[in-house]
């Protein structure tokens, strides 16, 4: 039971590059994990419904306030998604319309003044939150679809398969992003769809490496051959048997993805690519920029977008450092504990 | 021996694989790129001439009947003759002369912008994670955090409004005197280091918490490890402990994660040379998005890939040297 055969299937592969996770040594520890858990699952679900489903909700908070910078990162990241979702029914009128106040300082009608065109900021930030938010979510939904399908079937196959994706991959890594992203905007027509396919496009090459490493040492564990000698297709046991098993890895992933894309999206509309009719982070502070808000001090316009990225990125990167560290107990910044003063040995 | 010759061939086969996305991008893009610029020619009130119109699809590879196959090996020709074609903004200038100029501007800023960044990122993460517990990390890594986040052309906009218009300090657009002479006098060469200040303070602000956070973490690995234990017990200095013990095995993983973190750094600079108008390849670069320039445009991309790969190359083969393992596992 807890000896590994050699004689899997389907075999394991022979070259393992740089950081692949190799599973033979964890694969006993494992299994009894498994166990354990198969048992705690039978258990809770002899429980009532009210029961499990508040049990349920405990784990979930509990996974939530465990560490501390996951809290504070997911009280950011649900402020923004609050504001994305609900903020613009709030608004009174349409901040995208000209108007006749223009360039005014911050007042009680107009919370952080108006632009050059007599658009209320504060407004354009509310549906700026809601346009950069929601076509972040939408790019990082499409990275992760991306870098699934290659990552997984990459990592499944193996052979010339895994090689040509591999290969694909690592190009895809060391190529700097924004200017490819520049050189694939020039081509396609502005709008806030085509700037999210550009990112997908450009950004998936991190998380298929991260899960065709994964895919790698979980496909060769056994529920994974009992699955296909029970006559499951391959695409079956890629997507429904090996997949549930990343799920934290996909998660942890998407939200890394997040940062990236919603930094690129901002960059994008900054430089004048992405639909300039609409308002959005990016937006508004290419509007700022080439209307010389700086020139005029207007610090209202150009800092709160900007701000709200970083407050975003750094709320999804504390989500992001947080699992790093419950994952690596050694990154943990908890005091040490204090070693007991020794007596000084006097030297004979 | 055999782990050199295979990381050889990835670039080679990666240094095509970019090429070939440059020859495909264009002619599997949706609309006809002539038409675009033919547009913009109108609303400058120019009349394109029959001429006109077939010099450009001349120009741009796509007047030709040939199959695809034959007009990709005449590219792949041109680019081995140096022949980029012309640029259409500064007609006619041949567009390699455009990124010559701007050349060594990007490789000056970035050489010195990754070197600072990486060192003084490399030094901060050494300390927060030795000083770990303490005020000093606690203090470090959430600022560190939240400058990670920040988009680089927002944090050059505000160096600009801070250090350019508000106190006066530096100047922030082009990268020398326009009014001075341009040669190797003293003069030219202060008004360089003058004007590449803000964009490298930038550069440097905005990629610091990469190399600091991933070299905290292996630190924090590190110095549990059983040597430094041994280190600490023999009596060593701390300082030679940390340098010497430490450090040297901590720094692995920042040059491993150079080909990502350069990505960045390239991509931070192309924008934070847009906002200082900078004379480097990424300014090129915009400008040749701006007016729909695509022989500019071409060019300038395949020379940021160039140069990245070959920055990585360096760097896999100093990651090669500096740690053994690498070399005796792979050749095996």
């Amino acid at each position: 039971m807890q000896q590994s055969f050699p004689s899997q299937w389907p075999p394991s592969p022979e070259k393992t590059e740089g950081s692949i996770i190799t599973s033979t040594p964890e694969l006993s520890d494992q299994e009894r994990r498994n166990e354990a858990d198969s048992r705690a699952i039978s258990r809770m679900l002899a429980l009532p419904f009210h029961v499990r489903f508040w049990h349920s909700m405990q784990a979930v908070w509990h996974a939530l306030t465990v560490n501390r910078k996951v809290a504070s990162g997911t009280a950011i990241v649900g402020f923004f998604l609050v504001i994305a979702l609900f903020g613009p029914f709030f608004l009174h009128g349409n901040p995208n319309l000209y108007t006749h106040d223009a360039n005014l300082p911050p007042s009680g009608a107009h919370w952080l003044g108006t632009t050059s065109l007599g658009q209320d900021i504060f407004g354009q930030l509310i549906l700026g939150t809601q346009v950069s938010v929601l076509w972040g979510f939408f790019s990082g939904i499409l990275v992760t679809i991306f870098s699934l399908v290659i990552g997984l079937v990459g990592g499944y196959f193996g052979g010339i398969i895994d090689e040509i994706l591999s290969f694909i991959t690592n190009v895809f890594l060391i190529l700097p992003g924004i200017p490819l992203m520049l050189v694939l905007a020039s081509y396609v027509p502005p709008s806030a769809l085509t700037v999210s396919l550009v990112v997908a496009f450009t950004s998936w090459a991190w998380g298929a490496r991260v899960l065709r490493a994964q895919t790698l040492s979980l496909r060769s564990r056994e529920f994974v051959t009992a699955a296909r000698s029970n006559g499951e297709s391959v695409w079956r046991a890629i997507f429904f048997e090996i997949l549930p098993n990343q799920v934290s890895v996909v998660a942890a992933n998407f939200v890394s993805t997040m940062i990236q894309v919603i930094l690129a999206f901002a960059t994008l509309q900054f430089l004048g690519l992405g639909d300039t009719s609409q308002a959005s982070w990016g937006g508004m502070l290419y509007l700022a920029n080439s209307q010389n808000a700086l020139l005029a001090h207007q610090w209202w316009w150009f800092v709160p977008p900007g701000l709200c990225i970083a407050v975003l990125g750094a709320g999804l990167a504390l989500i992001n450092f947080g699992i790093d560290e419950v994952a690596d107990p050694r990154l943990r910044s908890e005091p040490k504990i204090k070693v007991p003063k020794r007596k000084k040995v006097v030297a004979s | 021996m055999r782990h050199l010759l295979r990381r050889i061939l990835f670039y080679l086969a990666a240094v095509w694989a970019s090429v070939t996305m440059n020859f495909f991008i264009p002619r599997l893009a949706p609309g006809n790129p002539v038409q675009i610029i033919l547009g913009n020619l109108e609303k400058t009130g120019i009349k394109p001439s029959p001429d006109m119109v077939q010099s450009l699809a001349a120009s741009l590879g796509i007047d030709t009947t040939d199959p695809i196959w034959v007009q990709y090996m005449k590219y792949l020709g041109d680019l081995l003759h140096g022949n980029f074609g012309r640029s259409f903004t500064n007609y006619p200038t041949p567009v390699l002369d455009i990124i010559g100029q701007g050349i060594m501007w990007t490789i000056g800023l970035g050489t010195i912008a990754v070197v600072i960044g990486f060192v003084l990122g490399s030094l901060i993460g050494m300390i927060a994670a030795w000083k770990r517990g303490t005020i000093i990390d606690s203090t470090l890594s959430p600022a560190l955090t939240f400058l990670y986040a920040i988009p680089p052309f927002w944090l050059a906009l505000i160096v600009v409004y801070i250090f350019g218009f508000s106190l006066g300090w530096f100047p922030f657009v082009n990268g020398y005197d326009i009014y001075g002479p341009i040669d190797w006098s003293w003069r030219f060469i202060s008004s360089v280091i003058d004007h590449g200040f803000l964009p490298a303070l930038t550069l440097v602000l905005s990629s610091l918490a990469g190399w600091m956070l991933v070299m905290r973490n292996s630190m924090v690995g590190v110095l549990s490890d059983d040597y430094v234990l041994m280190a600490n017990a023999k009596g060593l200095k701390q300082r030679r402990v940390l340098f010497t013990y430490a450090a040297r095995n901590a720094i692995l993983p920042n040059i491993a994660n150079f080909a990502l973190a350069l990505g960045f750094v390239v991509s931070g600079q192309v924008v934070t040379e847009i906002v200082f108008s900078y004379p480097g390849i990424g300014d090129a670069l915009f400008i040749g998005v701006q007016n729909h320039d695509y022989p500019l445009i071409q060019a300038a991309f395949l020379f940021i890939a160039l140069g990245v790969l070959g920055a990585n190359f360096l760097a896999d083969m100093l990651y090669a040297v500096l740690d053994p393992r690498v070399r005796v596992e792979r050749s095996a």
